[in-house]
């Protein structure tokens, strides 16, 4: 499974970079690193609604507080 | 030049050259330049009285040589559309425009008093000072080897030295003198820095344009559908376009038709990472470093000190470092590097940075493309940018990459090593410390070379340059969101440490 993070600078200043830490650390914790591919990417083109995380074509909207829940809505039951 | 271009420019060369370009490259994006082309010179000097040189037909014949370097990419060496006119430099001199200024070297001047002490005469080692009835000073020019100490002597200073402002310039003595009297570049020495570019009065050096290629790849791309196109922007961008916010930069690099626009300065953050990590591991056996961030330094050491260049650090600067991470999360994408420097249009050619950087512009030609498409950069909102930290940001004067540097090292708490870090600011004082590498001293362990007096803030292709420019890089320096270089890194996912 491929997830990308938005690391463009409104997505950054939105805090994408704890978003890629608390998800990096949740792929690792769970055994998942042969199972998803964490990248970046600069800019999805929906900064208003950022931090955006992309799967497949489904842009979701992160906000870092919520990383968990949707690492184990999106992620964790996916694969 | 009116006072709305006096808030772009310095100076009115500059303001001749943004012409040309602008007018290049709204043709370009029309599709009309082959027709256009014979009658740019007409549109930019207009009328039959000249303001700049002997007569009309002259200033058009310097504009048509202008047009030639603004569509670098065609007239390059490289191309396979190869009309002529090539060089591998992308510093060439408009022989036509160049005025052949007087080079006598030393004279004396009607501020001789012709006094009883004649310090002048005293110092000259080679006596080619000789006095008139009225005890005025002269110089015999068969025996001056113009040494330049009745110069300083002088208690009137009366003695000027008359030297062609380009061979001023050109602090590592590549430019002389051809048979015809016009200036020529000794390409084995250029390291293609701009400061001829910028500080010959007459306009008749220029740097090469790439702008046709930017406008190129931004059309080529069917609007980001077949490929995205990236700019990456140096951080002395926060410098200039002083009569509008860097947001509003942001937004109108945008409006031009880039895909996103990212920070060099994330770049320098992996550089300083990365150099820091290499000297750590070099510094015993090599005993210094030289910084790889300045392509002009860089150039100057392969190119004089030869002998040195095994210190170079094998880095890639900023610019490609940031662009080699874009094009790892996007593999078909094009970078435009935006920036102050007309060395790096020559860097983008190694083999080692082709992969990454498809073209550089300047600020001048960023304003120029700004224009062409007709976009008031004040009128539109901010666009946000920011990846980098302060570390990042502050490469762009002198003292930035030491800082910088300095800053990883502590992160990657290297123990039982010491940095001793050398900053030069600007290539006299390069070369002075080379000089001392060279003759086998122990000065320090990091070698940071900016081959622009200041650093990146002064290069030729900036806009203005003056000395506010550090204070407006140190302040975005402070304004990055991230506060250090460990979590610039910690954002990119994937990124090669």
């Amino acid at each position: 499974m491929k997830v990308t993070v938005c690391i463009g600078s409104s997505c950054h200043i939105k805090g994408s970079r704890l978003v890629v830490e608390t998800l990096r650390h949740l792929v690792e914790v769970n055994g998942l690193n042969d199972k998803v591919e964490l990248g970046g990417a600069f800019c999805v083109g929906d900064c208003q609604n950022g931090v955006c995380v992309k799967i497949g074509d489904d842009v979701h909207s992160v906000a870092p507080q919520m990383t968990k829940a949707f690492f184990e809505s999106e992620i964790l039951s996916a694969v | 030049m009116t006072n709305e271009n006096f808030r772009k420019f310095d100076t009115n060369v500059q303001h001749l050259k943004y012409k040309v370009l602008r007018e290049v490259a709204r043709s370009a994006w029309n599709g009309t330049l082959m027709q256009d082309m014979l009658n740019i010179p007409k549109w930019i000097v207009q009328g039959k009285k000249a303001t700049m040189r002997c007569c009309v037909y002259k200033e058009r014949a310097i504009v048509s040589e202008r047009i030639k370097l603004a569509i670098g990419s065609v007239t390059d060496s490289r191309s396979v559309t190869d009309i002529g006119a090539a060089s591998d430099n992308v510093i060439e001199v408009i022989s036509v425009a160049c005025d052949e200024c007087p080079v006598q070297g030393y004279e004396v001047t009607n501020s001789c008093r012709g006094c009883i002490s004649h310090p002048c005469h005293d110092v000259c080692r080679r006596g080619a000072i000789f006095f008139d009835k009225q005890q005025r000073a002269h110089i015999d020019k068969d025996k001056c080897v113009e040494c330049g100490m009745c110069a300083k002597v002088c208690p009137f200073s009366a003695i000027a030295n008359f030297k062609r402002p380009c061979e001023t310039a050109c602090k590592v003595d590549a430019i002389k003198m051809n048979a015809d009297r016009a200036a020529s570049i000794d390409n084995g020495k250029c390291i293609s820095c701009g400061a001829c570019v910028y500080q010959c009065p007459f306009g008749a050096i220029m740097d090469k344009s790439y702008l046709l290629d930017a406008i190129d790849i931004i059309k080529k791309s069917g609007g980001n559908a077949k490929y995205k196109t990236y700019a990456v922007v140096a951080p002395s961008v926060s410098s200039q376009f002083t009569y509008a916010k860097l947001g509003q930069v942001i937004s109108g690099i945008g409006k031009l038709g880039f895909f996103h626009t990212v920070e060099a300065a994330a770049g320098a953050d992996i550089t300083a990472w990365l150099e820091s990590a290499e000297l750590y591991e070099k510094a015993p056996e090599l005993k210094y470093l030289t910084s790889s961030c300045c392509p002009a330094f860089v150039a100057y050491i392969r190119k004089s000190f030869p002998q040195l260049a095994e210190h170079i650090s094998h880095n890639l600067s900023p610019m490609a470092a940031i662009s080699k991470y874009i094009k790892s999360t996007d593999p078909t994408a094009k970078i435009v590097f935006i920036g102050p420097c007309t060395a790096k249009k020559a860097e983008a050619r190694l083999e080692s940075v082709k992969p990454y950087v498809d073209c550089v512009l300047t600020f001048e030609e960023l304003q120029a493309l700004f224009d062409s498409r007709d976009i008031d950069i004040t009128a539109l909102d901010e666009t946000p940018l920011d990846n980098a930290s302060y570390y990042g940001r502050v490469f762009a004067r002198s003292g930035g990459v030491s800082t910088g540097v300095a800053q990883a090292v502590r992160e990657h708490g290297y123990t039982g090593f010491e940095l001793k870090a050398v900053p030069c600011d600007g290539i006299e004082e390069c070369k002075k410390t080379l000089l001392k590498l060279k003759a086998g001293l122990d000065i320090g362990n990091f070698i940071e070379g900016m081959a622009c007096y200041g650093g990146c803030i002064n290069g030729a292709g900036c806009l203005t340059h003056g000395e506010k420019n550090r204070k407006d890089v140190d302040k975005y320096g402070a304004e990055a969101l991230e506060k250090d270089i460990r979590s610039v890194l910690s954002a990119f996912p994937g990124i090669d440490k």
